[in-house]
């Protein structure tokens, strides 16, 4: 069906068809939305969910373990605080290798209060062993989605995922969604050591440093296989749906002899900025990263490349600009952009890459 | 006790130390629930009483979970199990500090939502897993490793923060009285909603005892009205039979306080400040139980 959505309610439509057995949340700007609407789908009868409206988000991740703990399947949503309140769930989600799906809606983190766009909430939960996908338009979030509750349960990954969209530029903006008849995309949740008291176990009990240390490399070991199962899932559903997306959405990288390397929504108007820069004459291209964790395999040899954070590491640089220096040796232009909602246009970008000073870090309206 | 089954829950082989009380209870309270049950445990002595990945001392299964979560974890396994139409008993089985301190927003959240569970706090008044650190239910004047003069404030009272939420059902408990805590758990079990159950759990190395004192102790705390059994159905009042003599007559304070080590720098007015709340908290029992207030 076609229609008009915001991205937060793209997401309510994809966990409405997933239908999982409990959905706990608490809210929080611009996540608000998504959980309204669960809300309202729960009320109306139009999805079997138990819906815990909890008092805080450590509370709304730890009932979502509770319940995945049992064996069905559960999301919630947050943004922020919300997210940094759950730090320490996020570790036992994944540690628990439970495959909990969660939205997390980009939003800055105060001081001061600010409630627009930043991914400094997200990539501050890199070491928690989540998978981390971020999508660029409403029709991404809705399949995003939708695919995560695959990739999640799958038997070779267990191990939960978050699908985050930039606040407000995405969360509440309009754009056209397409939903699918999902039929059995989503195979049942069969967690394979679900709770049951037929057969007692002890869940997360002490552990000695030898078991600690092979659960570690086991969560490893899934985030690796990881990405063929991502690989598979993303081909399946372009199969089923006729939509394609890969570990990073290339736009006119053939030739490509600058491109423009970036995340969410400034991804879409780096594209924008690609094509008005060709114009010029320059070789442009845009790689916009979809997947965080497990991190993609990217080939940018022999290009200059600027990246367009929209966070930060204090003290050391860019968060996206280190882990393509760490993963690929790329040296490239590192433009701070964008942070609290800063607005950065196609037109800011194109300049970005006109000005580019390889090896160098540049605050957007800020530093100069 | 010949109505107690004789299955048992919980192993002989546990890392709990000599006398502890803790596992005697939850020994009791596995026998009520029987093996439908599944216990979700945050950081406790409990936790380490389980023993190492990949034993377990325990026959149901058990869900250990981060420190402030135990409540919020339960509501999520309880709706679980109501969406797969599985009747099975959610019990969290959590210390005084993960209840009273660090755990009371999700156990507040748990009982305003409704959450057909059971909560049981065994109360041994400090953070015992990590070596005695006074907790908010830790008693005035007792002495902690981070109290080590004597804690200067009162202990946080637990029931009328719980009995504010209006339960369905709550109880207090003490491990010297196990045929009581079975009942009681057995009771708490048959009725649909949110359920609490308060056990003071005397501990030897804790309260400075010697371990084949554990019963005596708790059986002392009753006896002083320092711990007053009683349960509250649906709002209404009924103290248990062990406490119905200390109602009447409590035995002097001090023969709970000599009896332990860790009340050695109380001074005579912390004694009698702690006697004067006996005699207050006893007054306001009476008085709900006969539905004056």
């Amino acid at each position: 069906m076609l229609m008009i959505s915001t991205g937060n309610k793209a997401i309510a439509a994809a966990v409405r068809q997933a239908a999982p057995s409990v959905v706990a949340a608490y809210p929080i700007t611009p996540q608000t939305e998504i959980i309204e609407q669960i809300a309202a789908y729960v009320a109306a009868g139009e999805v079997e969910t138990e819906y815990i409206p909890v008092e805080s988000e450590h509370s709304a991740m730890a009932a979502c373990i509770g319940a995945s703990a049992t064996g069905v399947r559960t999301f919630t949503a947050t943004s922020s605080h919300g997210l940094l309140y759950m730090h320490e769930m996020l570790h036992w989600a994944a540690g628990a290798r439970l495959p909990i799906v969660m939205a997390n809606v980009n939003r800055a983190v105060g001081p001061g209060w600010n409630t627009w766009a930043e991914h400094t909430d997200a990539f501050s939960q890199r070491d928690t062993g989540w998978l981390q996908v971020f999508v660029g338009t409403v029709q991404e979030a809705y399949d995003a989605t939708l695919m995560a509750f695959r990739i999640a349960e799958d038997e070779r990954v267990l191990l939960p995922v978050m699908v985050n969209l930039d606040g407000f530029t995405l969360s509440h903006i309009m754009q056209s969604l397409e939903t699918v008849d999902l039929g059995d995309f989503i195979p049942p949740n069969r967690l394979p050591y679900a709770i049951d008291v037929e057969n007692p176990m002890g869940y997360g009990p002490m552990t000695g440093p030898d078991d600690y240390f092979r659960f570690r490399w086991d969560i490893e070991r899934s985030m690796r296989d990881a990405h063929e199962v991502i690989r598979e899932t993303e081909e399946e559903f372009a199969r089923r749906f006729g939509r394609k997306y890969g570990p990073a959405e290339e736009y006119r990288c053939e030739d490509a002899e600058v491109v423009v390397v970036s995340m969410g929504t400034l991804g879409k108007e780096a594209e924008v900025a690609v094509d008005i820069l060709r114009k010029e004459g320059i070789k442009a291209g845009s790689m916009r990263l979809r997947w965080f964790r497990p991190f993609p395999d990217i080939d940018l040899r022999g290009r200059e490349v600027v990246v367009i954070d929209r966070d930060y590491s204090f003290g050391f640089g860019g968060v996206v600009a280190a882990s393509l220096k760490a993963k690929t040796g790329t040296e490239c232009y590192n433009v701070i952009a964008g942070l609290g909602g800063q607005e950065v246009t196609y037109d800011d970008i194109a300049e970005f890459v006109r000005t580019r000073r390889i090896g160098e870090e540049m605050w957007f309206g800020v530093s100069e | 006790m010949s109505e107690i089954p004789k299955e048992e829950y919980l192993t002989t082989c546990t890392a709990a130390c000599a006398g502890c009380s803790s596992s005697l209870s939850l020994r009791y309270v596995l026998k009520a629930a029987g093996p439908d049950t599944v216990l979700v445990v945050p950081a406790c002595c409990t936790s380490v009483i389980q023993g190492m990945y990949p034993n377990t001392s325990f026959n149901v299964p058990v869900y250990n979970i981060a420190f402030a979560a135990a409540a919020a974890c339960a509501s999520g396994m309880s709706k679980a199990f109501r969406s797969a139409g599985k009747k099975t008993n959610v019990i969290v089985y959590a210390g005084d500090g993960g209840t009273v301190d660090i755990g009371i927003q999700a156990l507040s959240g748990a009982f305003e939502r409704g959450t057909d569970f059971l909560y049981i706090c065994y109360d041994n008044e400090a953070y015992g897993n990590t070596g005695m650190q006074r907790s908010g239910a830790t008693p005035l004047g007792a002495v902690t490793t981070t109290t080590p003069a004597g804690k200067t404030e009162t202990k946080k009272d637990l029931d009328r923060i719980v009995a504010a939420h209006n339960p369905p059902y709550m109880a207090t408990a003490c491990s010297a009285y196990p045929l009581d805590l079975y009942k009681k758990v057995k009771k708490a079990l048959s009725i649909e909603g949110p359920k609490f159950i308060h056990i003071l759990a005397p501990c030897p190395p804790g309260w400075r005892y010697n371990s084949d004192k554990t019963i005596e102790v708790g059986k002392l705390a009753v006896k002083t009205g320092s711990w007053v059994l009683y349960e509250r159905e649906y709002g209404k009042l009924t103290v248990s039979g062990p406490s119905r003599t200390a109602l009447k007559k409590p035995h002097p304070i001090e023969e709970y306080i000599r009896a332990q080590g860790r009340f050695k720098k109380a001074t005579p007015e912390i004694i009698a400040e702690l006697q004067q709340s006996i005699e207050k908290n006893l007054a306001r029992i009476k008085k709900e139980e006969e539905g004056i207030c």
